[in-house]
């Protein structure tokens, strides 16, 4: 980004108008957001196969614990991917003349994100039940304390999707060039939100998921090992 | 359509009546001024504290002063100091208030976040303060907050102090965030016409480079921070290993508090060039203007930053040698901090051949700069001292080590602020700062800070140990030490004091200060050539100002004045292209 800064000697004067610029700056927003989520996933992760490599971890991939089955999970993640490929149908149709089918999608990409976060409290109700509590193993805690981060960046990411939603039924109703700007923005950040928490729920599910054997392999790798 | 002349239509929505222009503000300026101000009050806690503090060493007994109460003093002011009052002025006042006026912008991209970003930093402060007055009162850990003692029962303020400790952080790097998410968009997206990267002013690049290491460091103090909070709140063990406590065991098990250090540290020594940076580039800003001389090796300065900003992720464990480690890693964490001394020298070199042969003018921000130079010179010196494994053991729990980050990571970049806010004041206020008042101020706190912290070296290579709450009875120490121990508490309380003679400057000159004009010291940089001092809402009246040329044309051949403001066209003066831009 900063290269392409330095090649860019007249900021404005390329610019075709406010909402470029406008846009130009939520979009480098939004990434340098995901960068810093970015450090604090990573470093979590490291703190995790840090921690794995104590005696008193159990990995929640053993045939005792509640990962040894994942379906559950797996449904979590289809929602996600649903959610995700939506966000990028609505952001692709939203270009077409009468906005193509971006309203369901959007609505779509919503509710599977709403089901992908109910299914993750349902999953938490399940390990409690059974007696996975944070205290009783420190891959629970980190369990609990990864996809809940996770999920509330999910939230996070449904209070700009309610913006865009609010902001494509206005702009059906009364279409503005102003107003469809806008929405055009919000579906792309979102899109761009989305396949992020998705990768970031794919990197989490597969730790959380690996074998004592995986974390050994990693540790040793990061010099953290024997 | 260009953004400029768009931008008058869709943006100028200038908020009327008083709430909603200075408390509720969305405006760059008033959003510095809400954070300097409450950085600058919360501070004034922290320095009594120090005051505190110094007075039971100093004069042992002399105040109603406990051990407990030496370790809560000594944490809240360690913290008070490096994040609530240096991080939050550096980024969130001066970042705030410069950045849009240096680079030709309205507003921050986001002024809403921006405004949001102020209110969570200030509850942030409110959650701190408030563990003053929690059972146990606040956190007696040390700003490290190291578990498993932090937590632990016969630390202070283990039980709830720690716990607002933490909540207040996490609100903080919330606040962080989201200012920071402003700072690196603006300087990216929203210069104005002719602004390259490259004709920025220093100030610029010190605060954006600090912010990006902010945006991917902070999130270090918020995994320990949460993890740290969860472990206290609900019996987890990720820092906490099996242990005893007054001889029953404890339900932790298997946690590692040398995972809790290196995120800290990953966090913590990133943290000093977020402080130094900026601090990096205003002196930068500060020293050209008053010696009437265009910065020496511009670009190498904005590489030296870069290269430090870079380097500072990867020399934490430097912090962590008596913890303990692998030798390979002492060597390594060794090579690297000494490397960090390379591109930091290049600076200090360009700041001295910037003052050669210039026309110095010693006003009080110039006073301030240089005084800079030589605090930050020696307390960076003692670092390459502390960098080497071997020197650094011996010396780590002495009042050397505080001797050192007290000259380079505290006294220079306040020296900095200090030089910071009597030069731009006049932009904030449209009144000059009273000079006589500024002089003396300076010479107490200049003169007075080195005979405070100068002769702590010694006491270091006395071998007297840091952290302590009184230092009777330790044959080791020679008597002498104690004296000199009285003399820095004398200094430290007359230095204190006189720090309301800053204040009283603020207040009186805001009234009755001598009208500065629009560009007091013959500036060259955008700020300075605002329609309006102070810029009112929109900064730049109906159009956007356009540049032409870097922000350091002094003493320019063949111009009438003897500086050249950015604005100025190629026609009226010639801009000479191949020494500072693409």
């Amino acid at each position: 980004m900063l290269i392409q800064a330095r090649t860019t000697p007249l900021p404005f004067a390329a610019s075709s108008g406010y909402f470029d610029q406008r846009s130009a700056s939520a979009k480098t927003g939004l990434r340098f957001l995901m960068a810093a989520m970015s450090s604090m996933f990573f470093l979590f992760l490291l703190s995790y196969i840090l921690r794995s490599q104590v005696s008193d971890w159990e990995a929640l991939s053993e045939p005792w614990q509640p990962l040894a089955q994942t379906g559950q999970l797996w449904f979590n993640s289809a929602l996600l991917v649903v959610a995700s490929i939506s966000l990028e149908l609505a952001r692709r149709s939203i270009r077409q003349p009468d906005h193509g089918h971006s309203r369901e999608l959007l609505l779509l990409a919503g509710l599977s994100s709403f089901g992908f976060l109910v299914g993750q409290v349902a999953f938490w109700n399940f390990l409690t039940s059974r007696g996975f509590f944070a205290e009783s193993n420190p891959a629970n805690a980190f369990f609990f304390l990864l996809t809940g981060l996770h999920a509330l960046h999910v939230v996070g990411g449904l209070v700009a999707w309610i913006a865009a939603t609010v902001r494509l039924s206005r702009e059906r109703r009364q279409p503005t060039e102003k107003g469809l700007a806008l929405t055009k923005l919000s579906i792309e950040l979102c899109a761009t939100y989305w396949h992020f928490l998705l990768v970031v729920w794919m990197l989490l599910f597969a730790l959380l998921s690996s074998s004592p054997g995986t974390y050994a392999a990693i540790a040793k790798f990061c010099g953290l090992g024997d | 359509m260009a953004y400029a002349d768009d931008v008058e239509n869709e943006e100028l929505h200038e908020p009327t009546g008083f709430i909603w222009k200075y408390v509720w503000s969305q405006d760059h300026k008033v959003i510095a001024i809400q954070y300097s101000t409450t950085a600058i009050l919360v501070g004034l806690v922290a320095l009594v504290l120090s005051g505190m503090m110094r007075m039971q060493i100093g004069f042992p007994g002399s105040i109603d002063m406990d051990a407990t109460a030496y370790y809560q003093a000594m944490t809240m002011h360690g913290m008070i100091m490096v994040i609530y009052l240096l991080t939050a002025i550096f980024l969130g006042g001066f970042g705030n208030y410069l950045i849009p006026l240096m680079v030709g912008a309205r507003d921050m991209v986001f002024p809403f976040v921006n405004m949001l970003s102020f209110w969570f930093y200030l509850v942030s402060v409110l959650v701190l303060l408030a563990s003053f007055f929690v059972p146990g009162g606040p956190t007696g850990a040390g700003w490290t907050l190291y578990p498993p003692q932090a937590i632990t029962a016969g630390t202070p303020g283990s039980e709830w102090g720690i716990i607002l400790m933490l909540v207040s952080l996490i609100i903080f790097i919330i606040a962080a965030t989201m200012g920071g998410l402003n700072y690196v968009t603006t300087v990216l997206q929203a210069r104005t016409h002719g602004m390259t990267m490259f004709r920025m002013p220093l100030t610029v690049w010190g605060i954006f480079v600090a912010t990006i290491l902010a945006l991917l460091a902070f999130p270090a103090l918020f995994v320990s921070g949460v993890m740290m909070l969860l472990d206290q709140t609900i019996g987890t063990s990720f820092f906490m290993p099996d242990m005893m406590q007054f001889g029953s065991q404890l339900d932790y098990s298997g946690g590692s508090p040398i995972l809790f250090q290196h995120l800290f540290w990953f966090f913590g020594h990133p943290e000093v060039y977020i402080v130094a940076l900026p601090a990096f580039g205003l002196v930068s800003d500060l020293i050209s203007i008053h010696a009437r001389r265009s910065i020496f090796g511009y670009r190498m300065m904005v590489w030296a930053i870069v290269s430090i900003g870079v380097l500072s992720f990867v020399v934490w464990a430097h912090h962590m040698y008596v913890s303990g480690m692998n030798p390979y890693f002492g060597f390594f964490f060794a090579t690297t901090t000494l490397v960090i001394a390379v591109p930091t020298a290049l600076k200090v070199y360009n700041w001295l051949l910037t003052l050669w042969r210039g026309n110095i003018h010693l006003t009080v921000p110039m006073l301030f700069s240089l005084a800079f130079i030589v605090t930050f010179l020696v307390g960076g010196l003692t670092g390459l001292f502390l960098g080497n494994v071997v020197v650094d053991i011996p010396l780590s729990d002495t009042y050397f080590v505080v001797a050192h980050f007290h000259m380079v990571m505290g006294v220079a970049p306040i020296l900095v602020v200090f030089g910071s806010i009597y030069h731009w004041y006049p932009k904030m206020t449209g009144r000059m700062l009273h000079d006589g008042i500024g002089k003396l101020h300076f010479w107490i706190t200049f003169l007075g800070t080195y005979l405070i912290y100068f002769p702590m070296h010694y006491l270091g290579f006395l071998g007297m140990p840091r952290r302590y709450y009184a230092y009777e009875d330790y044959p080791f120490i020679p008597e002498s030490a104690q004296s000199l121990n009285a003399f820095i508490t004398v200094v430290a309380i007359v230095v204190g004091i006189s720090q309301l003679l800053f204040l009283f400057n603020l207040v009186y000159s805001y009234f009755k200060g001598a009208p500065s004009g629009g560009n007091p010291w013959r500036a060259t940089s955008l700020e300075w050539l605002t329609p309006e001092t102070p810029p009112k809402h929109g900064n730049w009246g109906s159009s956007l100002p356009v540049v032409h040329r870097w922000a350091y044309d002094y003493g320019v051949p063949g111009a009438e004045l003897d500086y050249v403001p950015q604005t100025t066209s190629a026609e009226e003066v010639p801009v000479h292209e191949s020494d500072h831009d693409e």
